[in-house]
């Protein structure tokens, strides 16, 4: 039987997973003004690998670690080639490096469903992850502590990079004034493709949580683009370039899609949890246009 | 005020300038033969993307007539991005608004034709008025992913199949009883052929007329800076509204015609998110903002993507080594794969490339 | 006192190539002609400055030097050919380059906008040279940049370059809107830095000019309308007919 706490924890543990996403999306944007459409399948990679990984190793105790590792390596590598390859040529032309993530998501994703079919594929999990604890009257999936945890670890390492190491600073300054950064002899380009590899091993790690989580320990090709409006929902919500941002519309689009979901179940739509999240979305735009933490540019 | 917004639009997209009476002239040849086309039956080995190799076989027609449908939709988006420069990702939900409500309004409740598609005209028109104003707020990246979310919103409205009216996941048949006779019947697909021949033309033929207007003009000047284009004095919001409008009411009939030529819709088919990626990919691989371009990359996409299915079905394909049948098995991923490089080495599009041809002579 | 040694110049002849040496530089901006063919050298420890009335491309030619606007023509800065090299690249030749709008970093503290600017440097960072230049800034290291006055940024902006040793520092009106008393710290800052550097200096305060510069090249329709000492600024009549006022 679920109770109101339980309900709430599982919203911001899909928050924290939310934040995961968004973050990378966000940290990506803010730098280089490029909204990332292959960020949706950094995700789905994300989950592959660890999906590869885990068939070779023994799922029991923190053999789990090896798995997310998997996965955030995964997606860091893909990344940084991406942000290589295809964006670095494109400098200057931001909607054709919007374009151009679009179609990588879409080649990719076609590869993907070329070799695996649109079937999902179980991931071998450790049995603590699908164990329940409980608190007092609580059950709360382990899963859920997992997502937390994890949301909170990358929030506290994403502030401490940001805030305290000397690319961090680069990538701050970046995002007010790339020429200015520039001007003072730095180059931006490094700082580009290390904010693309960071948004990487964070979707990838978020990718894999997605799949392990809250879809029943299945991945198949098409399962990060699904998750990937969310996160540019919560992106836009929590205003473009703002990672404390991200956080906040994340916590409040997790909470709001579980509670809707929960107690509305008898008005019959059972999309009705992800519609009003859309709702939120309009409500935030009518208001604030730039998101809650929006920048002014 | 025309010369003021001449000199702010200085450089008009290839199709202005280099539109010669050769350009018109393949133009006018091209629509011929498509006319004709149900009349011929001539046998073309491997290229067709029908199970028959006739030209004028059902199959081929109605690849053709699904080309056509897209095609006056991708025109309809150039408006929106070629032209007033503005990025949406929610077209798709005029289309599927449209093909939905004239399914539910023929199959459901049982409406004449023409009341049927009035009645969907309107919800459509209404639905852009709404959400074009309210998503028109955000600027840039915040507009294209409002537009997004609202798209998103609709698949799942019809996924859920809210009074049983969508039928869900599955989709809803169209019942052919209001339709009149000659839009039914597999003897008929020519008729549905030239049905959606005729939507295109008349989609072209209005867009052409529209952007060639000083209507046109705002909208490549809002392209090019809005800063400056408000600088002029023009109040940009009705002008971007009213691009938006044009826009979802072509996709809104584009829909409506797909249901014809199709027969059935489901939210895959008609209301997710691919679909407007695929449109938004037909206008850029034709080149976005030259109206013609959007034809030709919509003809290209879903004829090479009906070509690659029926390709991946056939028997022999099976035996094909992994490292070939893999890629080749999934239209997505060549289609993804040109798209990217068109984006790096041809950025006009088809259209781009053919200008520079023309320049080279 | 010139340093012409410390600049690359030879100490025996006092010949030194040019810091700057520039020759029929052309930049275009969005369909007009910004720069019609400017040809420009700036000598080695000294400092000269950019005159000319608004807009006729004096932070243009700033910004084309350093590689942040595109331009065509021979463009040699310390000894390279640099047209065509990014921007971060030139920079590293040994430039100090202060924005016009100063720049600076809003959302970053003082202190984090000097260490940015020592980040790409090989030189050892001289905090307390900036420190005991500008005062105001090691009492507001914390502070967010956003958060300072105009006066404040701008010793800023200034204190960034002067972190570390630069061969070249471009200024870009550095006191335009500041108070009196600003003006004179500023001033005071370059009057010291410049007997180790060559300055280049766009400045529409003829007073200003007169106390650093010793050259001045004046911009005018986009080519230089007249090069010369910064001492025949004393004739006010030049100043007017150049300049359009005198101030």
């Amino acid at each position: 039987m679920s109770t109101f706490v339980a309900i709430t924890i599982s919203g911001l543990a899909l928050g924290a997973m939310y934040f995961l996403v968004a973050s990378g999306l966000s940290l990506i944007y803010g730098l280089m003004e490029v909204l990332n459409f292959a960020h949706g399948v950094f995700l789905t990679l994300g989950a592959y690998a660890g999906w590869a990984a885990a068939q070779y190793l023994p799922q029991q105790g923190w053999t789990f670690i090896v798995t997310a590792l998997a996965a955030t390596v995964a997606g860091a590598a893909v990344a940084a080639v991406t942000e290589l390859l295809l964006i670095r040529p494109l400098y200057g032309k931001p909607v054709s490096q919007i374009l151009v993530t679009i179609g990588l998501d879409l080649a990719l994703v076609g590869l993907l469903l070329g070799g695996f079919g649109s079937d999902s594929r179980a991931i071998a999990v450790p049995a603590w992850l699908t164990a329940v604890t409980t608190i007092g009257s609580e059950h709360i999936p382990n899963g859920d502590w997992l997502s937390l945890g994890l949301g909170l670890a990358v929030l506290g390492l994403l502030t401490w990079f940001l805030r305290y190491t000397r690319y961090g600073i680069i990538i701050r300054a970046g995002a007010e004034n790339r020429d200015m950064v520039s001007a003072l002899g730095i180059d931006v380009g490094r700082a580009f493709t290390l904010v693309f590899a960071i948004g990487g091993a964070a979707a990838g790690l978020a990718g894999l949580l997605n799949s392990v989580v809250f879809s029943s320990a299945l991945v198949d090709p098409t399962q990060g683009d699904q998750l990937l409006i969310f996160a540019f929902i919560v992106v836009v919500i929590g205003g473009l370039g703002s990672i404390t941002g991200s956080a906040i519309a994340a916590l409040l689009v997790g909470l709001v899609q579980v509670y809707v979901t929960f107690y509305a179940n008898g008005g019959g739509l059972a999309q009705l949890g992800n519609m009003s999240v859309v709702l939120v979305l309009a409500i935030v735009l009518l208001v604030r246009p730039r998101g809650l933490l929006g920048r002014t540019t | 005020m025309t010369n003021v917004l001449t000199r702010l639009t200085q450089r008009p997209p290839a199709a202005e300038t280099r539109r010669s009476a050769a350009g018109r002239v393949a133009g006018v040849v091209l629509l011929v033969l498509a006319v004709v086309l149900p009349f011929c039956s001539l046998i073309v080995p491997w290229v067709l993307p029908g199970t028959v190799d006739v030209l004028n076989s059902v199959g081929t027609l109605e690849v053709l007539g699904l080309c056509f449908v897209f095609a006056g939709v991708a025109v309809g988006y150039d408006v929106l991005f070629g032209f007033t420069g503005l990025l949406s990702f929610g077209q798709v939900l005029y289309f599927a608004e449209g093909a939905y409500v004239l399914d539910i309004a023929l199959t459901v409740w049982n409406w004449p034709l023409l009341a049927a598609i009035l009645l969907t005209l309107a919800i459509g028109l209404v639905l852009a008025l709404v959400l074009g104003a309210l998503t028109l707020r955000g600027q840039g990246i915040a507009f294209a992913m409002v537009t997004l979310a609202f798209a998103q919103a609709f698949y799942y409205l019809v996924e859920d199949n809210p009074g049983n009216l969508t039928g869900g996941d599955t989709g809803l048949v169209m019942s052919a009883s209001r339709l009149p006779g000659f839009l039914v019947g597999v003897g008929n697909t020519r008729n549905l052929y030239w049905l959606a021949l005729a939507f295109l033309v008349l989609t072209y033929a209005v867009v052409w007329l529209v952007t060639g207007s000083a209507t046109g003009r705002v909208w490549l000047a809002i392209r090019e800076s809005e800063r400056r284009a408000e600088v002029l004095g023009f109040r940009l919001f009705p002008f971007k509204l009213g691009s938006f409008v044009l826009s979802s009411l072509i996709a809104t009939a584009g829909g409506m015609v797909y249901l014809l030529i199709v027969g059935t819709v489901s939210p895959s088919a008609v209301a997710s998110t691919t679909v407007t990626i695929s449109i938004l990919v037909m206008v850029v691989l034709g080149g976005a903002g030259t109206r013609w371009g959007a034809v030709a990359g919509a003809i290209v996409y879903v004829y090479l993507q009906q070509y690659l299915l029926k390709v991946a079905a056939e028997p022999s394909f099976a035996s094909l080594p992994a490292v070939a049948r893999v890629p080749l098995s999934q239209p997505d991923f060549l289609l993804g794969a040109i798209f990217v490089l068109f984006i790096l080495f041809a950025p006009g599009g088809i259209a781009g490339l053919v200008a520079r041809k023309k320049e080279k002579r | 006192m010139r340093a012409t040694e410390a600049n690359g110049g030879d100490a025996r002849t006092g010949t030194a190539e040019p810091a700057v040496d520039v020759a029929g530089l052309r930049v275009t901006i969005q369909g007009s002609v910004v720069l019609q063919g400017v040809d420009l050298t700036v000598p080695r420890g000294e400092v000269t400055a950019l005159l000319g009335r608004n807009g006729v491309g004096k932070t243009t030619t700033l910004r084309a030097l350093i590689g942040l606007q595109a331009g065509s023509g021979n463009v040699r800065i310390l000894g390279h050919a640099t047209r065509g090299w990014p921007v971060h690249k030139i920079i590293r030749l040994g430039i100090g380059y202060v924005p016009e709008d100063r720049d600076v970093f809003a959302k970053l503290t003082v202190a984090e906008n000097l260490r940015i600017a020592q980040t790409a440097q090989t030189t050892t960072a001289n905090y307390d040279r900036v420190y005991a230049l500008f005062p105001e800034l090691k009492v507001r290291h914390r502070q967010l940049a956003g958060t300072l006055s105009g006066g404040q940024q701008q010793m800023l902006a200034i204190g960034r370059v002067l972190l570390t040793e630069r061969a070249l520092l471009l200024v870009d009106e550095p006191t335009k809107g500041l108070s009196p008393k600003f003006v004179s710290e500023v001033v005071d800052a370059l009057e010291r830095v410049r007997q180790t550097t060559t300055i280049l200096i766009v400045e529409q305060n003829v007073h200003v000019v007169r106390r650093l510069a010793q050259h001045v090249v004046v911009l005018d329709h986009g080519t230089v309308a007249h090069t010369g000492d910064a001492s025949e600024l004393e004739d006010e009549n030049l100043v007017r007919r150049l300049l359009g006022v005198a101030r």
